[in-house]
């Protein structure tokens, strides 16, 4: 079953390097269960000593600064591919050509999100601190059950020393279920076989995976460790925060609260919405709406590749994304307040537009 | 970056292979000449666009921005493959042990740390005699003063925050270990702040105890400006300017911060140097298993029916 998976499982001749955002994604989710298994080793999940253990990491552990350093900043990266790997199957809809594949993709999305948020309240810095109570405050947003709810995450009466506790449990266990989400991706993968830039699974040329792909792959492993050391070793501080390298203390608030970077356009989308709730739900959905897409999407319709308006769109899309995660890095007042609503509106728009449009183009202009 | 890649790898932006594109579909799509022409130009409009009102708004001033942002020094260790100044490291020490110490700690420092950046093994045990270090209990269940070890973190000027808040008109001093990191605008913050001190401007009132500084957010700061020309000799005999006491502490505190500064570099040189040659030879092996089906040409030949 391994060989036909890895070796001699018929693969598109067509498929670009775009396809290559899955291995590259694999490999990276093993190096960060790695790098964390060594820092774990040396971490201290206890509320006093959890961020002189992050020092005593990066200054006294064999080579520390490194599997930190990458630890971080793979996670980053791991963000990069997975928001190009989503971006590629909604620009070749294969949310309509593998819907149950897609689900199960959008579910890996929504738990790396949930890891990466937890494994960044790990080092116990201000903004770690500040991060955890502001979003896990979100939870409070349920009707009824709220305070409560955020409570029982909490452990206690506000974020201390249990909710630091579970989160450091969890963070270590999640990796393994998206390990196990990306088994079950690469079974329905498999069952149809991946798609290609035609946009429909009547492949006319297939090719074994080996030797073809596997250097094609390996290719990208190499870029991608080739990024990690770029960023790793000459860049390490440069995506994450200056407040985390100050201890965190519950009495002082950061000026600036903020997300890592690939939170920032749901932190737009979340702060554009006046209503607790109502920017809840606009947070939530600006993910869960990828689960729609096979629904909404029409089997019949003409593939991306023959509808250049969805191409257009998409690549609008695309800047919205970019423009909304400047807005999330953006100060609390006008006009970036005012930007955001519109922008957050035209954001979901803009995916009720892709899975219009291929039918409509299907009916105005092709037949 | 992917369109970088893209490029590179001589393939337009997610574009399907003109070979197993139907004649037909072309028609209605974008890979015609005009028809591409049209993509791009659609697109950068809508990258164009967006970056322009994004510049845009960022233009006007806001009450958020009211602080002095640093300017960017040509520090010398801002270079890809730079190591630190370890000549400024050690006079910067001298800097802080004469200066900063009386204020702020430095816990995260050890004795040790010192060895072989800043001075030899003999003259930093040396140096961590100098300071007396509580240890204990002894066998009395007392506890006593010792002189220092290489082992012993840098010594706290203060027994607590609290003691630190009294003797600073309740500001308190904080810990420099991480200084560097821990500001927007890393060491040109810090030397800005250093030789940013002076008269408050018309307006501005300042209460007892605090000192105007443009580079400090909302520019009252408790600590009084604290360096000034030949306020410390150094041992090397660099004239010991302002600037140069400001310059010579900030790239102290930088090593502070990130003691593994110059071995990082060193281990990124080479790892870069060995994945590119891998990249290399990786690349080139896939192009030469790829070069059969690349190199292929397709021939549709219609059936006789003679």
């Amino acid at each position: 079953m391994l060989a036909e998976s890895l070796l001699s499982l018929p693969s598109p001749l067509s498929i670009s390097i775009w396809w290559n955002g899955g291995s590259i994604l694999g490999v990276l989710l093993g190096f960060q269960i790695l790098t964390g298994l060594f820092l774990s080793m040396h971490y201290t999940a206890d509320m006093v000593n959890t961020f002189s253990s992050v020092i005593h990491i990066m200054r006294d552990a064999p080579m520390g600064w490194l599997f930190r350093n990458l630890h971080a900043n793979g996670a980053s990266l791991f963000f990069v591919f997975m928001y190009l790997h989503v971006g590629r199957g909604l620009y070749y809809q294969s949310y309509i050509s593998q819907p149950r594949t897609w689900m199960i993709g959008v579910t890996i999305l929504f738990v790396s999100m949930g890891t990466a948020f937890l494994g960044y309240v790990l080092p116990w810095g201000q903004m770690s601190f500040w991060g955890a109570t502001v979003i896990t405050n979100l939870l409070s947003a349920i009707p009824y059950l709220g305070p409560s709810v955020v409570e029982w995450v909490w452990g206690g009466f506000c974020v201390g020393q249990s909710t630091l506790n579970r989160f450091f449990s969890l963070h270590f266990i999640l990796p393994f279920l998206i390990g196990g989400l990306s088994g079950l991706h690469l079974i329905f993968l498999h069952e149809k076989g991946s798609t290609n830039p035609l946009g429909d699974l009547n492949h006319v040329s297939k090719i074994p995976f080996h030797p073809y792909f596997t250097w094609k792959d390996m290719v990208g492993f190499l870029v991608l460790f080739t990024m990690l050391a770029i960023l790793g070793f000459f860049y390490p501080t440069i995506l994450g925060d200056p407040d985390n390298f100050i201890h965190a203390n519950p009495m002082v608030t950061p000026v600036h609260i903020q997300p890592e970077w690939y939170f920032l356009f749901a932190y737009a989308i979340l702060r554009s919405i006046p209503s607790k709730l109502g920017g809840v739900i606009a947070l939530v959905m600006s993910i869960a709406i990828l689960y729609f897409l096979p629904i909404a999407g029409a089997k019949g319709a003409v593939p991306s590749s023959f509808t250049p308006p969805y191409q257009v769109t998409f690549w609008v899309l695309v800047v919205f994304f970019i423009i909304l995660t400047w807005l999330g890095a953006c100060p609390i007042e006008e006009p970036y307040l005012s930007l955001a609503g519109p922008l957050t509106v035209l954001y979901f728009l803009s995916f009720l537009v892709l899975v219009s449009l291929p039918v409509l183009w299907k009916k105005l202009v092709l037949f | 970056m992917a369109a970088f890649a893209g490029r590179t790898t001589k393939q337009a932006l997610l574009r399907a292979k003109p070979a197993f594109v139907n004649q037909k579909a072309t028609l209605v799509s974008l890979r015609g000449k005009n028809g591409k022409k049209v993509a791009w130009l659609l697109g950068s409009l809508a990258v164009g666009g967006g970056t322009v009102v994004a510049t845009a708004l960022a233009q006007p001033a806001f009450a958020s921005d009211l602080v002095l942002h640093p300017p960017k020094f040509p520090w010398t260790h801002n270079g890809h493959l730079a190591a630190l100044d370890h000549a400024s490291v050690r006079r910067g020490y001298e800097v802080y042990k004469q200066v900063c110490a009386a204020c702020h700690s430095m816990k995260y420092l050890c004795y040790r740390n010192l060895v072989n950046v800043i001075m030899t093994e003999d003259e930093a045990k040396a140096e961590a005699e100098e300071a007396l270090v509580e240890d204990g209990p002894n066998d009395a269940g007392e506890m006593f003063e010792r002189p220092g070890k290489l082992s012993d973190h840098f010594p706290d000027p203060y027994k607590n925050d609290e003691q630190a808040r009294a003797a600073n008109n309740g500001a308190l001093p904080p810990d420099l270990s991480y200084i560097v990191l821990a500001r927007h605008g890393g060491e040109d913050y810090i030397f800005s702040l250093l030789t940013g001190y002076s008269d408050p401007p018309a307006g501005v009132k300042l209460m007892e105890g605090q000192h105007f500084n443009a580079y400090f957010p909302g520019g009252a700061i408790g600590m009084a400006q604290a360096l000034y020309n030949e306020i410390i000799e150094y041992s090397d005999g660099t004239p010991a300017t302002q600037s140069q006491l400001a310059k010579d502490v900030a790239t102290f505190l930088k090593w502070a911060g990130e003691p593994e500064h110059d071995v990082r570099k060193l281990y990124g040189f080479r790892a870069l140097i060995i994945l590119s040659f891998l990249i290399g030879v990786t690349y080139y092996m896939k192009r030469h298993k790829w070069s059969v089906l690349k190199s292929r040409k397709l021939a549709f030949k219609p059936p006789s029916y003679k």
